[in-house]
């Protein structure tokens, strides 16, 4: 059963070569179906793998062919059955195959309907790639895939120089975390002699050869590149200007899978971090703080994709938390139910979008309730699962984040219940500023107002489904023990990663479950006293005065950082070194060794002057010479 | 005259031979003419068949005078070329001065 591994990657593969060289002239309905067929095979065969997992197969590698052989050092293409790696087919394929479809709705009218279904599958193979490769070899090949392909995404409008920008900005930054991501992987190498999970990890024996500063370093670097895959504090600024890209993109790639590739890197790898105190200490507090700077900024963005955007980063940090907090299977258990309600999010925010015939502010939004129904719906539903309102999977799996962090650290508890409680008031500020009051756009706006067709909305309610009963994978014990149904994902994860140290007595769990419902509830009150009923409140942008706000708007002026402290200098030092380095010290030393030739040149350039005489005179006195020395 | 002939001996036609070879080595020198140049050189090469011969005569072999038709062949040759080639010179450069002609180019 764990052969038919191999077909996963292969569907999608498949359909991206077929659309990309027999697509030409086919209708668009059969180009999507193709597309969404590809990934619905997947996950068919995913789940049949997962099943197998789910019976209590044990972790096994399927070898497809030999990829390097040198020496004593041997990678494979082979795929890893484990219930990590089926976990994670499952959603990207079932999640993947939901918005497919919806893009067939979506990019219905565009010129590069082909191109970006083809695209699409693309990035599900690397995907694919990713999270089954059987070492960080073959990871990183799947993890460098979906940064193409985010990137060819993120610029599929190319027309548009500011997406072409984005796209480069996404594909450099990411460069930078690669970097920390190959040095980790060398550090490992070198110390183990070794790159495959099995051999490093379940086997047990050869990553305790990584010791000391060495352990730290491999985690820290490892971490670096994550930083960079699911935008961390400093590498985040790209996630939110990847929203350039078609809404299923966003959707897609930068909400519910490739983002998470670090963290399933560092959940793969916890065996490592679990033995790094300071490493998961980086991790802890870089993820916290990025959670608050996302949430903070989420707070007053006027753009529906930058509202969710930022959610993405704080919630990927709060993910990010509880991995530094040694919570592996719960970071990944947040990842599953992030999938479903921000993949509902970004889905509905792109029909909202497509109703509005392309608006994005939310200002120019408002009472979206009466013209698209089914979309206010399933929004709603993702708001309250995001907001971590129970019984809605959001809550659980956030709740558990914030468990975790209550018996470890005070602080990061305090910070990520702060978190929390800003997550349900931006969302529910987007949601009243979007669906509730009166329309504040345009007339033709408002006449051109209608529901997205079926093939939008069905994806919307399959998602709000999940989104309402996903979290009841991983019930908390208080909850659980009373239905037999505890921790279900903790069990079944517990042979691939390492498990917290969590022994909370039922009481203190209830408590905090019950602390966080009231900041929620508490969140979404303040948000429904503000922008229900007074909708005054979305100010423009140059009516904004308090300076907080105005540092929120611009995003902490991180970008105007980076602007001044790295892009700058570079531009001043290439203007400098082309002005002097390049024409005196490059092309002097050029110019010197070609003076070198030329002056030989002149020099014997007068032997060659035309005149026969001085020839025959060379000749013959060449001649004599040599009679005079052979005698 | 056929009495002269035993008094005759190698020196003198190599004498003879020095002498021809030495005024066609010179007239290449210092003329300036292309066609006398051509001269010079029939006259340098006619020395030494002149030396060949007188040899092949002393020693009595025949090598010797086989050497001597392939030179005037290869003379004959080289007068028919270089006078050819003196032609289309003069003709576009109305002139066979070599001090004229340096230029190594069209």
């Amino acid at each position: 059963m764990e052969k038919l591994v191999s077909l996963i990657p292969l569907f999608p593969l498949v359909g991206f070569l077929y659309i990309t060289f027999f697509g030409k002239g086919l209708s668009k309905n059969l180009i999507g179906g193709i597309g969404s067929g590809a990934i619905f095979l997947s996950f068919i065969v995913s789940i049949a793998v997962f099943t197998t997992q789910l019976h209590g197969g044990n972790p096994t590698t399927v070898k497809v062919l030999d990829w390097i052989t040198a020496g004593t050092f041997d990678i494979d293409i082979a795929f890893i059955v484990d219930p990590l790696s089926t976990i994670y087919l499952l959603f990207i394929t079932g999640v993947g195959f939901l918005i497919h479809v919806y893009s067939i709705g979506y990019m219905h009218d565009d010129e590069g309907f082909n191109r970006f279904i083809a695209y699409l599958n693309f990035f599900v193979f690397f995907m694919l790639i990713l999270v089954l490769g059987d070492s960080y070899v073959t990871m990183f090949v799947g993890w460098e895939g979906v940064g193409l392909c985010s990137f060819m995404l993120i610029g599929f409008w190319y027309k548009d120089m500011k997406n072409n920008d984005a796209a480069k900005k996404a594909f450099i930054i990411n460069r930078i975390g690669d970097l920390g991501l190959i040095i980790g992987m060398c550090i490992i190498f070198f110390q183990t002699g070794s790159l495959k999970y099995d051999e490093l990890y379940i086997s047990g024996s050869e990553a305790s050869s990584l010791q000391g500063w060495h352990l730290h370093a491999a985690a820290i670097f490892l971490f670096i590149g994550a930083m960079g895959k699911s935008a961390q504090i400093p590498l985040h600024t790209w996630l939110p200007d990847a929203m350039a890209g078609p809404t299923p993109v966003s959707a897609l790639i930068h909400a519910a899978t490739m983002v998470t590739a670090g963290i399933y890197m560092v959940a793969r790898s916890s065996d490592l971090f679990s033995a790094s105190d300071i490493a998961s200490d980086v991790v802890t507090y870089v993820g916290i703080l990025t959670a608050i700077l996302g949430a903070t900024i989420a707070l007053t963005q006027n753009d529906i994709k930058k509202v969710l955007a930022y959610s993405t980063v704080s919630q990927l940090g709060l993910m990010f938390v509880a991995l530094g907090l040694g919570a592996y299977s719960i970071a990944v258990f947040h990842v599953i139910t992030h999938a479903f309600f921000k993949a509902l999010l970004f889905l509905g925010s792109g029909s909202v979008i497509h109703g509005m015939g392309g608006e994005q502010d939310i200002r120019r939004m408002g009472g979206l309730k009466k013209y698209m129904p089914t979309t206010h719906i399933t929004f709603l539903i993702g708001t309250i699962a995001i907001a971590g309102i129970p019984p809605l999977a959001g809550f659980f799996s956030k709740d558990q984040i914030i468990a975790v962090a209550f018996e470890n650290n005070i602080l990061i508890f305090v910070l990520a219940s702060l978190v929390s409680a800003l997550t349900a008031f931006y969302m529910f500020r987007l949601y009243y500023l979007t669906f509730h009051g009166k329309f504040r756009g345009t007339h033709d706006q408002e006449h051109h107002l209608h529901e997205s067709p079926k093939v939008m909305t069905i994806p919307l309610v399959v998602l709000a489904g999940l989104s309402i009963v996903g979290g009841f994978i991983g019930f908390p014990h208080a909850v659980g023990h009373s239905v037999h149904f505890p921790h279900w994902l903790d069990h079944f994860l517990e042979k691939t990663v390492v498990m917290p140290f969590m022994e909370a007595d039922v009481a203190t769990e209830s408590i905090l479950m019950i602390v966080a419902t009231v900041i929620a509830l508490v969140s979404t009150y303040f948000a429904y006293n503000m922008y229900k009923k007074n909708e005054e409140l979305a100010l423009e942008d140059d009516e904004i005065e308090s300076s907080t706000h105005l540092t929120l708007v611009n995003k902490y002026y991180i970008d105007e950082l980076y602007d001044k402290i790295i892009r700058k200098p570079v531009d001043q030092l290439s203007a400098f070194i082309g002005k002097f380095i390049e024409p005196n010290v490059v092309d002097g030393l050029v110019k010197q060794v070609s003076a070198i030739p030329q002056g030989i040149g002149a020099a014997t350039k007068l032997v060659q002057n035309g005149k026969m005489v001085m020839y025959i005179l060379a000749m013959i006195i060449g001649l004599i010479v040599l009679l005079i020395t052979l005698i | 005259m056929m009495e002269i002939l035993p008094n005759v001996t190698i020196n003198h036609y190599l004498m003879l031979s020095v002498a021809l070879f030495t005024i066609g080595a010179f007239g290449i020198l210092f003329r300036r003419n292309a066609i006398i140049m051509f001269m010079c050189v029939e006259l340098m090469l006619n020395a030494v068949n002149l030396t060949l011969v007188a040899f092949s005569k002393l020693w009595g072999g025949t090598d010797a005078q086989v050497f001597v038709f392939f030179i005037m062949v290869v003379a004959a040759a080289e007068v028919a070329v270089g006078l050819a080639i003196l032609m289309m010179l003069y003709r576009n450069m109305h002139t066979t001065s070599t001090d004229v002609l340096d230029k190594l180019k069209w």
